[in-house]
């Protein structure tokens, strides 16, 4: 079986790179974590326009209640993940470092709001047409968890003349550490299927893939098991590559499509939904329960306890940390997400959101950069360049401030994975040029907008 | 908790373990069986050239660094030693110490720093040097000591002329070719490197073999080599075919006149040679063309450095028209 599944892997045809895997928490169950004393809950936890707070300090909340109204399609609805008293609304620090608009709760008891099934059991019809689906993961906050936390009802509503075909799970996982979806994939299996069941009646697509990376043949495995019993299900084994979980990377690795310079996956057809997104579409639609939390890895070589937790959204990351045995003396760097890239946090003391697939806890070792050499135009980060840029070129023009030049190199297709600055054998800092370049074009672009 | 320190960066926090020394070094490494060779070959005096050669580049280029551009010193990433390196395996063994040293200056001083150093350099410093002391001192380049003579005093070596030049020097003075053969070392011995030349081109067998190390490693890869080498052997074998007379056979074309040497460390060197694959293939391949051009049509008996050097010309040029397709410019939306 395991050979049968080799002989077919795909993965998408250029460049890439081959990061040790580190999933030092791989073999670690998911553990449901506490919520801490008190929430802090960002208004802004997606892809689009920050919530609207409806509740005010003082008032009394139950878990799932929406203390935060969506602000037009591009948004989404933000829920109380703790029973109490909402102590403040006020501005946090979060995970971008900036201080946003957040609603802070002071837990207490365990107060379900009334109509989410918290029962064990498993349901696998589904009632509700694709119409009521859109609505309903609207309503329930639903964002993509893969980490652009792009809001799902959007997603699930291609603009008018374009139709889905196809339904792509992403179950890569490529970035190291992080092992929260390849957990969830082998708990959660059933509940996931159903989930992309409820994906595809919502798209109204006849077919659906599961991609998964070699490194997780358990999980393999297991998802092609319980696809049998679905005849429009199908689960492909992908070569371990890096950035495979890129959405381009991942249309073009599994059906042999390329999106459209400017495009979205809708023009060649199909929509991309990770497997931890279908977990929550289950648990909104078959058990009524809204975003309220998620599965985040803990990992770090010095962590006594790599762990993956289910976590109310709002907790603290240095909960987290404190849970899986404590910040530990040679800290030098804690990242919200991969280590290829995740954001690097400048205090634990930030709270998890919807996009938080990791909290990674890295030694010293990692906080110092090599010098910086010039370049030898040895061609690495040009051959590992998966939309084909040339990042050496990209940097020397956005050096020199010739934008418009790199407008035409197609700097603002590069999808920041960093394949050419983890390349480098002169450690030249190719994405920080190539970021600072984009978001130099991306204001010249809105000043030219305005009149 | 709070009180640790924190870095806060861009991403990607992890990265590969390649740097420019590793590379350098590599190159080092696949050069020394072929080193090792020279020295059974030559003697004390291909050991005299080779450290003279990585001695003066380093410090030249220190020296330059330290007290003319006043600038950090760069010595530590190897570039240099690998300049001098080549550089000495491109020159005859019995060549006087301090041509070495002229040669060396030229390549590290005009060659590379006036560019900005490494990176920066159009042409391989190496070849500049090599060009300068053949330009200005063509006697003592070329004039080659017999191999597995004297090897071990420091005498004045007995010289005789390369395989290249027997045949030059032959046809000019319209001697025919089935009586040149029999002056110049078989097929195999050229091979294996039983034979004289200058330092690092004798024995095309141990270059193939560091060339191999350096495939495995990535440092080089494989259009260059075989494209150079594919268009010297047909080009000549078009040549050979249509006037028996005048053309040696495309087998002695390619093991001759450091073809190999060339092919496999002078024409891929990374800063001067295009990015892409099919840029490198049509620039080894003009090499190819351009070295049996040279040799067969010029006045010079060997045309491999003169090729390259050229070539290295035409890089940006080639560059611009082999970029890398990009990703989704297949349709329109």
């Amino acid at each position: 079986m395991i050979m049968k599944m080799f002989n077919r892997l795909s993965s998408f045809p250029k460049g890439g790179v081959h990061p040790q895997d580190f999933k030092l928490s791989a073999n670690r169950p998911i553990e449901f974590l506490p919520p801490p004393k008190t929430v802090t809950i960002p208004v802004s936890q997606h892809f689009g326009a920050p919530a609207i707070p409806i509740v005010k300090t003082g008032d009394k909340v139950k878990i799932g209640q929406v203390i935060a109204k969506a602000d037009g399609f591009m948004s989404t609805n933000i829920h109380a993940t703790v029973s109490g008293i909402v102590l403040r609304i006020e501005k946090c620090m979060d995970v971008s470092g900036y201080k946003r608009l957040a609603v802070v709760i002071d837990s207490q008891g365990e107060e379900w709001l009334e109509g989410v099934d918290l029962s064990r059991n498993f349901k696998a019809d589904i009632v509700l047409t694709a119409s009521e689906i859109i609505k309903k993961v609207q309503q329930d906050g639903l964002a993509g968890l893969g980490g652009a936390t792009f809001p799902l009802h959007v997603k699930l509503s291609p603009p008018k003349g374009k139709q889905a075909e196809i339904l792509l799970i992403n179950g890569v996982e490529c970035e190291p550490y992080l092992t929260a979806d390849h957990r969830l994939m082998l708990e959660k299996g059933p509940e996931i299927m159903v989930g992309i069941k409820i994906l595809m009646k919502a798209l109204d697509v006849r077919k659906a893939l599961i991609g998964i990376e070699a490194n997780k043949i358990d999980a393999i495995e297991h998802l092609s098991k319980l696809a049998k019993d679905f005849h429009n299900i199908d689960v492909i084994a992908l070569q371990v590559k890096y950035p495979q979980g890129a959405e381009k990377q991942l249309v073009e690795a599994m059906i042999g499509r390329q999106v459209p310079i400017g495009g979205l996956p809708i023009d060649v057809g199909c929509v991309v939904q990770n497997v931890g997104t279908a977990f929550a579409v289950y648990e909104s639609i078959q058990k009524n329960k809204p975003l309220i939390e998620r599965v985040v890895t803990v990992a770090g070589e010095s962590l006594k306890r790599s762990s993956n937790f289910l976590v109310r959204l709002g907790t603290p990351i240095s909960y987290l940390i404190e849970i899986a045995g404590g910040l530990p003396e040679d800290t030098g760097k804690i990242i919200s997400g991969g280590p290829m890239m995740g954001k690097a946090l400048n205090t634990p003391e930030v709270p998890v959101v919807k996009g938080t697939s990791g909290i990674l806890v890295l030694s010293r070792s990692f906080s110092k950069r090599d010098p910086v050499l010039p370049c030898i135009r040895c061609a690495r980060c040009v051959s590992h360049c998966p939309l084909g840029l040339e990042p050496y070129l990209l940097m020397n023009l956005v050096g020199k401030a010739m934008y418009e030049e790199a407008e035409q190199e197609m700097i603002m297709n590069c999808c920041e994975c960093g394949s050419c600055a983890y390349v480098c054998p002169a450690k030249r800092p190719l994405l920080d040029s190539i970021r600072l370049g984009k978001s130099f074009i991306a204001q010249q672009r809105k000043e030219r907008v305005k009149p | 908790m709070t009180n640790q320190k924190l870095t806060v960066s861009l991403p990607p926090h992890v990265y590969d373990h390649a740097s420019v020394r590793k590379v350098m070094f590599d190159v080092l490494i696949a050069l020394s069986p072929a080193l090792l060779w020279s020295i059974y070959v030559f003697g004390i005096h291909a050991l005299r050239v080779v450290l003279l050669g990585v001695s003066s580049c380093v410090i030249f280029e220190y020296l330059l660094q330290r007290y003319v551009l006043k600038v950090a010193s760069s010595i530590d990433d190897g570039s240099a030693a690998v300049t001098g390196l080549l550089l000495a395996f491109n020159l005859p063994s019995n060549i006087p110490s301090w041509m070495v040293v002229v040669g060396c200056f030229f390549a590290i001083a005009v060659a590379k720093m006036t560019f900005g150093g490494l990176g920066n350099n159009p042409f391989n410093p190496a070849l500049i040097g090599r060009v300068f002391l053949f330009v200005s001192f063509p006697v003592a380049m070329t004039s080659w000591p017999t191999p597995f003579v004297d090897r071990w005093q420091f005498v004045d070596a007995v010289t005789q002329a390369t395989p290249l030049s027997i045949v030059k020097e032959g046809l000019r003075n319209g001697a025919p070719i089935s009586g040149l053969i029999e002056k110049i070392p078989s097929n195999f011995d050229l091979f294996i490197g039983n034979r004289g030349g200058c330092i690092g081109e004798v024995s095309v067998l141990l270059l193939i073999l560091g060339g191999l190390y350096l495939l495995y490693r990535k440092v080089i890869s494989w259009q260059i080599p075989v494209s150079m080498i594919g268009a010297i052997f047909v080009f000549a074998g078009i040549l050979r075919v249509s006037n028996p007379n005048a053309c040696m056979t495309p087998l002695f074309q390619v093991l001759t006149g450091g073809v190999f040497l060339g092919a496999i460390y002078m024409a891929t060197d990374m800063v001067t040679s295009p990015m892409m694959p099919w840029g490198m293939i049509i620039f080894g391949a003009l090499i190819g063309v351009l070295t049996v051009i040279i040799r067969v049509f010029g006045a010079y008996p060997e045309g491999v450095s003169f090729a390259i050097l050229i070539m290295n010309a035409f890089v940006p040029l080639i560059d611009k028209f082999t970029k890398p397709k990009k990703y989704g410019k297949v349709k329109n939306v």
